[in-house]
């Protein structure tokens, strides 16, 4: 198994421009990644309480790329996020109150309870979620990188897999095909040493699985999942490639899953020592060291914004505990479009979901 | 008005909404220059360009995703399988992606999947097939299947038009074969109509694709030996079905043979067997009757084909049978 300091950084293909970061903005990425991670949090808490059904995931030790990596879009960027990139979704600008209802299932949430988690899809703010078939979004994020390329949008797409993810078909051949095509993709690997309960020993042979890009004739890079400012540095190379034109990129995170697959699963098989080697690297823990010692972060606005996320928390789960379930009869509704619009010309993107 | 074959009334069918609509663009295997397996696209490189006329790697998932991708944020793409028998490869995108996310996200996904099927034509068991069962399952998807150039031109207006994934099936041994009158000014064929080939009284046939012409000319055959009348009607449109059509037909005949040429078990045949058992059964004045392909893979030499696929005698030996009840 890889670890951090062998297999990082071995890939340098790409030259990281320098990306500073200003003081607010430092501060931010910590805001966010501190939200996400309380959201999961909450999220965790409304299953075991019996108030959610379904599966609660958590992006716990993940939260560095996932907040990173969306830091580096802009609006009209489009995201793919996966199960463990709530933060990502945060940074896009997602409301807890969409967050927490999807989650609970609620009829006036985005899928107005047809489907659950992340799973959702909102084209204003350009987020479409995951669907459980691991990969299976890749090349759908293809083909939206398409449109992007045929619209002359200079928009990117951000796309994210796993460990596990990664081994299906379908990440080869969308891969493959962004790579032929010249496509503004960036597709995120997050190496969080297990798929479910599979070691990465035994999830593939490579070294680094930012190799594979050289199969691609793409660049790829293997970078320490944990450090949100090298997350967001790496992030915006390849979003600035990407953007003139000069195609996908493929970038692999270390991190670790600290949780279980999800909440039913106490991941007895992970050993307690790759627990607490990874506790050390926590990525919180480790900005806030630093944004402490520079003096962005002291006790009294690290209190402050403990109590506004808290605060704001609670407020969205309260509200998607009141509000209602879809109506049981809404089930057989909405299997087809309306077949054909005025005119018969295709729906536009920036119209939202219709 | 002007005579001419069913691929070019396909083609002409994805020109002219090219022409008509900017979003339009197609992708597939050798589509480009080479113009198609079946040159289908033969000369479309030419005159929308590359951008539009995507030659792209043999990854049926890949063009399939991209299709459904592009389709979600407001692009038509037309994906072409070079045989259907590959759409197998793509699977996933199709039930998983295509079909599932207007429901789950009220996004309309209009994609346009053509499906060159079934046999006839020697191509083996990995060329031969016809798809439409694995889809016809599947809540989200629509199913197309033209018999005429007529209805290959405006069927294929209309599924590139539609808000919705929509397989088109184009049979590979209609291509050259079915030759038809196809006006000049524009027209579309609604999804979802069936259409009256031949009227008749005595026995309905439902049939669609490759065996509506061999169940006309069998009824043509069993009316000059008996006098018996057959109705055949063409279904056009699997998903949705024409179930108003299917039932009144039922109600003026009371007989019913199904033919198609996909195999028997869980085809197509199977489901509209159990819309008339279910909601025309007073109707009947006789066990429904299918006409199919055998259970087994279509065979790759001519004596194993014919032996497998339905034909004009299996069908007039069904419409006897029928008739003596």
């Amino acid at each position: 198994m890889p670890t951090l300091s062998t297999a990082i950084e071995k890939n340098k293909t790409v030259g990281v421009p320098h990306a500073v970061l200003s003081n607010p903005e430092r501060l931010e990425l910590y805001y966010y990644m501190r939200l996400a991670r309380e959201c999961d949090a909450a999220i965790v808490r409304l299953y075991k309480q019996g108030k959610m059904v379904g599966g609660a995931y958590t992006g716990h030790g993940n939260e560095a790329t996932a907040v990173g990596s969306a830091y580096a879009l802009e609006g009209h960027d489009y995201l793919f996020p996966l199960h463990r990139d709530l933060g990502a979704h945060l940074v896009k600008g997602q409301s807890l109150r969409n967050i927490f209802l999807q989650h609970l299932a609620r009829g006036n949430s985005l899928t107005r309870g047809r489907d659950g988690t992340g799973h959702y899809a909102d084209p204003v703010l350009r987020i479409y979620g995951n669907a459980s078939h691991l990969g299976a979004m890749i090349p759908v994020a293809v083909g939206v990188a398409l449109a992007a390329k045929m619209r002359k949008e200079n928009s990117v797409v951000m796309n994210y897999i796993g460990d596990g993810g990664c081994n299906v078909g379908e990440f080869h051949e969308g891969l493959n095909m962004a790579a032929v095509m010249n496509l503004p993709l960036i597709l995120i690997i997050e190496n969080n040493q297990f798929a479910y309960s599979t070691p990465i020993s035994r999830q593939f042979a490579a070294q680094r699985l930012s190799d594979r890009a050289l199969g691609y004739g793409i660049p790829g890079i293997t970078i320490d999942g944990t450090s949100v400012v090298r997350v967001y540095e790496t992030c915006c190379a390849a979003v600035d490639r990407a953007r003139k034109g000069e195609g996908p990129m493929l970038i692999e995170t270390i991190t670790m899953r600290m949780d279980g697959h999800s909440a039913s699963d106490d991941a007895s098989y992970v050993p307690k020592e790759m627990i607490e080697e990874w506790t050390m690297k926590d990525p919180i823990d480790r900005f806030e060291k630093i944004l402490l010692s520079d003096r962005v972060l002291n006790e009294l606005n690290k209190t402050e914004m403990e109590r506004k996320i808290a605060e704001a928390i609670d407020v969205a789960v309260n509200e998607a505990l009141e509000s209602p379930y879809p109506e049981p009869e809404e089930a057989a509704h909405g299997v087809f479009a309306p077949p054909v619009r005025e005119g018969g010309v295709g729906p536009r993107h920036d119209q939202g979901a219709l | 008005m002007k005579t001419m074959t069913y691929i070019e009334a396909i083609s002409r069918g994805m020109w002219e909404e090219m022409e008509r609509d900017p979003s339009v663009f197609l992708m597939g295997e050798d589509i480009g220059e080479y113009g198609g397996a079946f040159k289908a696209t033969k000369g479309f490189v030419q005159h929308f360009g590359q951008e539009r006329v995507i030659d792209t790697p043999i990854s049926e998932a890949a063009i399939l995703g991209a299709a459904v991708g592009a389709a979600m944020v407001g692009m038509r793409p037309i994906a072409e399988m070079q045989f259907a028998d590959f759409v197998t490869c793509g699977f996933n995108q199709l039930v998983t992606n295509a079909a599932k996310i207007h429901y789950r996200w009220n996004i309309p996904i209009p994609v346009v999947v053509r499906l060159p099927s079934g046999g006839y034509i020697h191509g083996g068991p990995y060329h031969s097939v016809s798809p439409e069962s694995w889809f016809f399952h599947v809540p989200g998807l629509k199913i197309v299947s033209p018999s005429t150039p007529y209805d290959a031109k405006g069927l294929m207006k209309a599924a590139i038009r539609d808000n919705n994934p929509v397989l088109y099936l184009e049979f590979k041994y209609l291509y050259r074969r079915a030759k038809g009158e196809v006006p000049d000014e524009e027209y579309v064929v609604e999804i979802g109509k069936a259409k009256v080939r031949r009227d008749g009284n005595d026995i309905v046939v439902f049939s669609y694709g490759s065996t509506v012409q061999l169940a006309l000319e069998a009824a043509d055959a069993v009316f000059r030996e008996s006098g018996v009348e057959t109705m055949v009607v063409d279904l056009r449109s699997l998903a949705p079905l024409d179930t108003d059509m299917i039932l009144r037909a039922v109600e003026s005949t009371g007989k019913v043979l199904i033919v198609h040429e996909d195999n028997l078990t869980g085809g197509v045949g199977a489901e509209v067997a159990a819309i008339i058992s279910e909601r025309a059964f007073r109707s009947l004045d006789a066990p429904i009757k299918r006409v199919a392909a055998l259970d087994t893979p279509v065979p790759f030499a001519p004596p194993l084909e014919e032996y497998c696929l339905p034909n004009k005698q299996k069908i007039v030996s069904a419409l006897r049978e029928l008739s003596r009840y």
